[in-house]
């Protein structure tokens, strides 16, 4: 029920970022989405890509700092209210997330948004169980 | 002017016969007193008659830092516990610091020496020395404090801090002399331009710096942003504190070291041979009259030079160059010692570092900052930001603690840090490009 993300450590100047999208367009690797989140140092740049290995390998024989770690994909209702109801339930377990952010999804009802919780297990099943619709990696690999 | 004219200016034979004596009496004391001494003078095969001339000190081993190490706390202490009056240390060096005892007439002596370099920069009976150097363990605040008032001018023990109080206090007590390290003396500068106070407003004439490496481009800077005389002084805690070796006003070329209490040599720092006058080398200190710590051939570790030319203020004392580096890796952030090496092994303690790191020194608004730039790999990498910036404060904090300087950890990408020769240049210091 989990989705592989890599996060690659990015060093705070320019044309790091290119760098790093034209090393996976190279390889051929399609990125799904990503986020970035940065500091005045560093950033840490989040990527769900179709071929996790691969971007993993062809990232790290450039020099970069590959992590891989997973993620839960949860479809939210496309409507005012959608996000709020969603971590409403999340809340009531004690869950914290870690950070989260959007997976664009065309022709689609419901949005799709990447999460990182600190107890991703407990998240699943609390999800699960208020009906929300956790999409597996395969699936969200190739939408 | 002088403080002491007979001794300042004693012609130079007469200075060599004073060393002379002065060191055989040395060589004698602490073969007597100092265990550590009676074994390298023994493996050495030297023994007090065997010097006879100046020249003779050639033939006694050096004395090195990590010497002072091994004996900590007392063991190189000639004098017993009962006879010493005062115990300095110096900054931070892996974690134990290296300790120094003053005996009654030590206290005394460098006193004297201190005096002697205020005269020497130009400082009276009647001026309001504001000594911003720290009182404390560190040599700085005290051995400039008595040197003060064996002069007889009037010293305010202000330490280090507290940067809009030293200002008030110097506006309204209307000191005339400022002690403190260049850079802080420039921070000061500039912190009372921002409360709308002009330093050149002061009643400042003569600063005495030290502690720390500076150019001539920061003497300019100074003299012209603090409308005052700045003088450098030179002095390590080892030896005996500030007041080893001071810049006349007078020249301002080259500072006289006290040849009646010290003995200087310039030596090849890889070879150990003693070079000639004017030829750069690693200065080298023999205390001949210390009784607490004396010390025979301390390797210093500074780089200089000496000249035994008449200089124009009148003292026969010899002049060693301005520092003008380390012959080892050493270096002076804000007054405290740091070896690349400490800061290493602080990194290698830290879970999952390795020791990839740089350290780039720099001089930003005028006081010394270190950046630690340490590469991230997989091992201390995070997909969350807290993490990594945690492991970040910590280390900055370990170093905190261990070496008491502040610095800001920056984390870099692996092979950023650029190596040349598969060999990490580990440190960039930018202060004396200016």
């Amino acid at each position: 029920m989990q989705v592989e993300q890599i996060s690659v450590f990015i060093e705070n100047k320019s044309g790091r970022l290119a760098e790093v999208t034209r090393i996976l367009g190279e390889a051929g690797i399609n990125i799904r989405t990503l986020s970035l989140a940065d500091t005045s140092d560093f950033g840490i740049l989040r990527l769900i890509v179709d071929d996790t290995e691969k971007a993993k390998g062809v990232l790290k024989e450039r020099g970069f700092t590959v992590s891989k770690t997973e993620v839960v994909a949860v479809e939210i209702p496309d409507r005012p209210g959608g996000l709020a109801g969603l971590l409403e339930v999340l809340d009531a377990e004690l869950i914290n997330v870690e950070y989260m952010y959007a997976f664009v999804e065309r022709n689609a009802q419901n949005a799709v948004m990447i999460f990182r919780f600190d107890e991703t297990a407990k998240a699943i099943s609390a999800l699960c169980a208020k009906n929300f619709t956790v999409l597996n990696g395969e699936k969200l690999y190739n939408l | 002017m002088y403080f002491n004219e007979e001794f300042e200016t004693l012609p130079r034979e007469a200075i060599e016969a004073l060393q002379l004596k002065r060191l055989k009496a040395l060589v004698r004391r602490v073969q007597d007193k100092v265990p550590f001494y009676r074994e390298s003078l023994g493996k050495a095969g030297v023994c007090a008659d065997d010097v006879n001339s100046l020249s003779d000190l050639t033939k006694l081993p050096f004395t090195y830092k990590q010497d002072m190490r091994d004996s900590y706390p007392y063991n190189l202490f000639a004098a017993p516990m009962e006879d010493i009056v005062r115990i300095h240390a110096s900054s931070g060096t892996t974690g134990k610091p290296t300790v120094v005892g003053y005996t009654r007439n030590d206290i005394d002596v460098w006193s004297e020496l201190m005096a002697r370099s205020f005269v020497a920069a130009g400082v009276h009976k009647g001026d309001i020395i504001h000594n911003s150097y720290g009182y404390g363990l560190f040599t700085g605040g005290l051995g400039a404090h008595y040197g003060a008032e064996r002069l007889g001018a009037s010293v305010i023990p202000m330490s280090g801090g507290n940067t809009k109080k030293q200002i008030m206090i110097m506006q309204d007590f209307g000191s005339t002399v400022l002690t403190c390290t260049p850079s802080y003396s420039l921070f000061m500068a500039e912190a009372a331009r921002e409360e709308g106070i002009d330093f050149r407003d002061l009643k400042l004439k003569v600063g005495i710096f030290g502690a720390e490496p500076w150019s001539e481009g920061m003497r300019a800077d100074i003299e012209q942003k603090l409308n005052l005389s700045a003088v450098d002084i030179y002095g390590l805690s080892e030896i005996m504190g500030p007041g080893v070796a001071i810049e006349c006003c007078e020249a301002k070329k080259g500072l006289h070291i006290w040849e009646d209490h010290f003995i200087p040599e310039i030596i090849n720092p890889e070879t150990g041979e003693v070079l000639k006058p004017g030829e750069k080398g690693e200065l080298v200190i023999t205390t001949i009259t210390k009784e607490g710590i004396p010390l025979i051939r301390y390797r210093t570790r500074d780089i200089t030079s000496i000249t035994y030319e008449p200089c124009v203020c009148g003292r026969t004392h010899a002049r060693i160059a301005r520092m003008s580096g380390r012959s080892d890796d050493m270096l002076i952030i804000r007054g405290v010692n740091v070896f690349p090496s400490q800061i290493e092994s602080i990194l290698m303690g830290v879970e999952g570092v390795e020791p990839h790191y740089q350290l780039i020194i720099d001089r930003q608004e005028s006081l010394d900052t270190l950046e630690v730039q340490v590469e991230v790999d997989e091992a201390i990498f995070s997909d969350e930001v807290k993490h990594l910036q945690a492991l970040a404060h910590r280390i900055e904090k370990q170093i905190k603690e261990m070496l008491g300087v502040t610095c800001h950890v920056k984390l870099v990408e692996p092979k950023s840090i650029t190596r040349s020769e598969g060999k990490a240049k580990r440190v960039i210091d930018n202060r004396l490009k200016a």
